[in-house]
């Protein structure tokens, strides 16, 4: 399973576009893998026949993990395999003697053997004890799932770690970077041989590792996924794999303790009830707002703008705008503007909390919640603060097509520093939203409704929109934001074009 | 044993041979009366007269072109390029003649004869005296090519070409000739064609190079192991045949390899003990193979700078060590 952006955990194969046995040309397309929101066509790192599909339609497993064995062009079958049980660590003498345990990977390696051992010969049943421990086989196995999904050793390491049977996620490196090097190896290959002679020996040369589920935490913190504004916070119990939500792998690490959030009982579906699988998407907007409720204290405050003129404004220009740059003119864009402009005035809004410190970005990368058949996206406006109103309407544009045929790409999603959402296009007059982590602030735009409306000393009936914001306390204060949410209120009320 | 620059080692092994075998002779231009442009072969038309010590025009093709038909004829000829740079024009006759002689009459006939040139930079020789030919020859099967780069190993070399049944090509870089002393064995001293040699051992990572490249290696060794880092230096003495067990043996045991030389970087002989490296000891590596080499521009010019742009240095040498010792 590819790594379909930085911060990706897992995948969920959508579609094998070949079938065991196809032979497939390096970089065709293989399968269709939904992430979090994106689904991507995989294309093939090597020619070869495709042997073996081990990841089903629809089957969700870690990055790194393998979906399936090619057959590299002019490889003969029966190369190595993963073997399907590894056999443990054999005694002392056996050690030195290089062992052919193939490790489960995702892609089939040459049949290149080392030079100096025995190629091809499986690991001698007779050597290991006959009650190998399954959780032994379970420790190989994720250790190797830990290499594949971290750093990238070198073939000297590699080779080494089979021949003395070496869980190298234990080991510290030595070279750029840490990287391990096959010095590291051999000293950790006598030191543990010293140690193991001088203390039982029967200590097990593999060293433990937690199982598969703790290594790849089930709700790692995923920067560029959705908020959900308008939704109240889940109702339902969630799944067991989201409630622990583990500190984030991301440049703005938000240290979160161990959820205690329990499953409540829930009473099982009945005949009359509907039992709706959860899409990728939908787990993500469950993990992402139950991450952000649970570690963002979150602040709200509303403006109401008297968007009168604006709106004359734009009943004015919407259709020689739409003739001359052939998308409407909406108000999004408009308050977009207005939100930028006023970030610049209070930039600590464009910021995010980062456990020890608070980092203020200097780009200003607009997240637009864009609401598609399944939940909801948001694409982001890389400095927007620098588009013109037409350059801002056809991006959005175009960000919001794509949202809905699913052709965003990581990239759009991505780096967003704010999040604006137009809740007033379902006709909410107010919205608590919350927060799309690691960002600091989430700003909605309510719908336009004409009031009776005090203007200096009489009453007169305006277009008036209000405008909410969430803000993270820990970034944040209420005065702070209220002078930025007052400067976006003032600009969209003094907007002239 | 007696003390010798490079030079030296040269005309000892010229001398020495023509002294033992009569049919040994030399041609080139200014190998005679002038005794070669540095004076290598000073004396030798005195000592072997007229008849084995040969002026010849300037024309490359027909100095080669003639020691082929000498060789072929029962002579042991030593055909002098005065400078690698002038080459050129006899490639016909040594790619297209002298390496195929052997192989065209199904052994029938032989062609025992050596192509000495100096070549190399580093000497302020500009445009035309700077170049280093080996990677335009080293791919032709037929064709032998040495690289010796201390006194003992141009001596034992040479002497050894002149000796070879076949076509022996002697690249002597032009820097050592009065640079390098050392001392060389008396007596009747032969170094085997196709024979590497360790110039420094070391533990932590393998420098294979040549020529006079092997001298700044060996230098940036001897800095290096003060800060901790112990390099095995590999001078490979002959490109072809090439010594892949004492490279091969020596990345097994150091598993990194640099490899370095004066020739741009491109298709040089780097390329092939990188995919040597790559295609027998994979699973030795533990860091990439690294290459430092002359830059893919078409001539060392003569400015200062640009001949120290080109030329790698003791200095470049021991960063590029220290980069991947740390990797």
């Amino acid at each position: 399973m590819p790594q379909l952006g930085e911060t990706v955990t897992e995948g969920t194969v959508g579609r094998w576009l070949k079938k065991a046995g196809d032979q497939v040309a390096k970089y065709e397309p293989l399968l269709e893998v939904e992430t979090d929101k994106v689904a991507s066509e995989i294309p093939s790192p090597f020619a070869g026949t495709l042997s073996a599909i081990l990841a089903d339609e629809g089957a969700t497993v870690p990055v790194g993990a393998p979906v399936c064995e090619i057959l590299a062009a002019g490889e003969a079958p029966g190369a190595p395999v993963p073997a399907p049980a590894p056999v443990a660590a054999a005694p002392a003498p056996a050690a030195a003697a290089p062992l052919a345990v193939a490790p489960p990977e995702a892609a089939p390696q040459p049949t290149v053997a080392p030079p100096a051992s025995a190629p091809s010969v499986p690991a001698p049943a007779v050597n290991a004890p006959a009650a190998t421990a399954p959780a032994a086989a379970a420790a190989v196995a994720a250790g190797d799932a830990g290499q594949n999904n971290g750093a990238r050793h070198s073939p000297a390491v590699r080779r080494l770690a089979r021949m003395h049977h070496i869980d190298l996620s234990g080991i510290a490196g030595s070279g750029r970077g840490g990287r391990l090097t096959a010095r590291d190896v051999m000293s950790h290959v006598e030191n543990t041989a010293q140690a193991s002679a001088s203390t039982a020996p029967s200590v097990p040369r593999t060293a433990p590792v937690p199982p598969p589920s703790a290594v790849v935490p089930a709700a790692a913190v995923k920067p560029s996924a959705p908020a959900h504004p308008g939704a109240p916070p889940p109702a339902a119990p969630l799944p067991a794999q989201v409630t622990a939500p583990a500190a984030t792998p991301s440049a703005a690490p938000i240290k979160v303790a161990a959820s205690t959030v329990q499953p409540l009982p829930i009473a099982p579906p009945g005949p009359e009830d509907t039992v709706i699988r959860l899409s990728q998407m939908r787990k993500t907007i469950a993990e992402r707002m139950v991450l952000s409720k649970t570690t963002i204290p979150h602040a709200w405050s509303m403006v109401e703008a008297d968007v009168t003129a604006l709106v004359k404004w734009r009943n004015q220009e919407k259709d020689a705008f739409k003739a001359r740059e052939g998308v409407n003119l909406t108000y999004l864009p408009i308050v977009i503007q207005a939100v930028c402009g006023a970030i610049r005035e209070y930039p600590m809004v464009n910021a995010t909390w980062a456990g020890d410190s608070i980092i203020q970005r200097r780009h200003i990368n607009i997240g637009v919640a864009v609401d598609v058949d399944e939940g909801l996206v948001v694409p982001v406006v890389r400095d927007a603060d620098r588009y013109s109103l037409a350059g801002l309407a056809t991006t959005i544009n175009e960000l919001v097509g794509r949202a809905r045929a699913r052709k965003l790409t990581m990239d759009d999603l991505t780096d967003g520093t704010i999040t604006v959402d137009n809740t007033g296009s379902l006709g909410s007059i107010a919205s608590v939203p919350i927060i799309n982590p690691p960002q600091a602030a989430i700003i909605t735009t309510e719908a336009i409704v004409r009031r009776p409306w005090v203007v200096d000393d009489a009453i007169a009936i305006r277009h008036i929109m209000n405008l909410c914001l969430a803000l993270d306390h820990r970034v944040l204060d209420g005065a702070v934001a209220s002078h930025f949410l007052q400067a976006v209120k003032k600009r969209l009320e003094t907007y002239s074009g | 044993m007696a003390t010798k620059t490079v030079l030296e080692g040269v005309r000892d092994a010229m001398y020495n041979e023509m002294v033992r075998d009569e049919r040994v002779f030399i041609m080139g231009e200014d190998v005679g009366a002038r005794g070669n442009v540095f004076l290598i072969t000073q004396g030798f038309m005195d000592k072997f007269g007229r008849q084995r010590v040969i002026d010849t025009p300037l024309a490359e093709a027909s100095i080669v072109g003639v020691a082929i038909g000498a060789a072929m004829a029962g002579m042991r000829p030593i055909a002098e390029i005065q400078f690698a740079d002038f080459i050129y024009p006899a490639y016909n006759q040594i790619v297209g003649e002298a390496a195929k002689v052997r192989y065209r009459s199904a052994g029938g006939n032989s062609c025992p004869m050596v192509i000495r040139t100096p070549y190399g930079g580093g000497v302020r020789g500009a445009l035309s005296h700077s170049v280093s030919v080996e990677a335009l020859f080293y791919h032709v099967p037929g064709l032998k090519i040495c690289v010796p780069s201390t006194p003992a190993d141009a001596q034992g070399l040479l002497t050894s070409a002149i000796r070879d049944e076949d076509p022996v090509m002697v690249l002597e870089h032009k820097k050592t000739y009065r640079l390098i002393k050392g001392e060389v064995p008396d007596g009747d001293y032969t170094v085997p064609i196709g024979k590497a040699a360790i110039a420094r051992e070391g533990k932590d990572l393998s420098v294979i190079t040549y020529g006079l490249m092997r001298h700044f290696a060996v230098e940036a060794a001897e800095k290096l192991a003060a800060e901790g880092i112990d390099a095995e230096v590999v001078d490979l003495r002959s490109i072809r045949p090439m010594d892949r067990e004492t490279v091969l043996a020596s990345v097994t045991k150091t598993r990194r390899a640099l490899i370095v030389h004066e020739d741009n970087k491109f298709g040089g002989v780097g390329a092939e003990v990188a995919a040597i490296i790559a295609e027998e000891a994979l699973f030795e590596l533990d860091a990439p193979v690294r290459r430092l080499c002359g830059p893919d521009v078409p001539a060392m010019g003569y400015a200062k700078e640009y001949e120290e742009a080109f030329m790698p240095s003791a200095e470049r040498i021991a960063a590029a060590m220290r980069d991947l010792a740390a990797y």
